[in-house]
């Protein structure tokens, strides 16, 4: 995969990154989303605070819910927040 | 069959909403209206969603409603941005041709969208600070009863 790949961010995961949205070289098909959240975390302090607790994080590829082991495949938008808490 | 989904952050008028359903000729009738509580200090509510994702959750959620039970029609909608202690912020509504699909459709809307939907609540308070709700496993609990 080549092309951009746009990270969201949403509520203290936002927070704690201190941005909503950043953009990325395509971090490759094969890339789980545990994968590329371990890469961003070992380059910022902000994100690896964010990513702490794997089990407080929940994952959408492309707007669709996925598991931390999901492979990011030809996505092309991962967004990265806590459980949700609407209704 | 009517389904109307909205995401939106201005208030809505359940009177209202509850007519147009009340128009479709079915027999029952059930709704469900959330509002702010005044819980610990609480001054008002932020809602933060995912807007490309969470009309599409809403949408998923209601089709799944409508292959379940005999409705009429259906309305699902849920408010986001800032609201005060007393405002509301979803509404649910089901019409079918008597109660039981009607109330039990709206029960289930309500318990799924609640764990399907991106939102995400703040709870602000009156000196400018907000602290993001957890979620609540029970909620996870009430909507798997349904599966």
């Amino acid at each position: 995969m080549t092309g951009e790949f746009t990270i969201l961010y949403f509520a203290w995961v936002r927070d704690r990154i201190g941005t909503g949205e950043e953009r990325i070289a395509h971090p490759g098909a094969e890339c789980t989303v545990g994968d590329l959240l371990d890469r961003l975390a070992a380059g910022s302090a902000g994100h690896a605070e964010a990513f702490a607790d794997r089990g407080r994080l929940r994952a959408a590829l492309d707007q669709d819910y996925v598991a931390l082991s999901a492979p990011i495949g030809a996505a092309r938008e991962l967004a990265i927040f806590p459980p949700v808490t609407g209704g | 069959m009517m389904i109307r989904v909205s995401v939106q952050p201005q208030d809505f008028d359940p009177g209202a909403e509850l007519a147009a359903l009340e128009r479709l000729g079915g027999g029952g009738i059930a709704s469900f209206t959330g509002i702010v509580r005044a819980d610990g200090g609480l001054t008002a509510l932020h809602l933060d969603h995912y807007p490309a994702m969470t009309t599409a959750q809403l949408e998923r959620v209601a089709a799944e409603a409508a292959a379940r039970w005999p409705l009429m029609g259906l309305t699902v909608i849920h408010r986001f941005g800032t609201l005060a202690v007393g405002e509301r912020i979803v509404f649910v509504g089901t019409v079918s041709k008597s109660r039981v699909p009607a109330l039990e459709a709206c029960a289930f809307l309500i318990d799924w969208l609640k764990v399907a939907a991106p939102f995400w609540k703040r709870e602000m308070h009156g000196d400018g600070s907000g602290d993001w709700v957890e979620a609540q496993t029970s909620d996870d609990e009430r909507a798997a009863r349904w599966q």
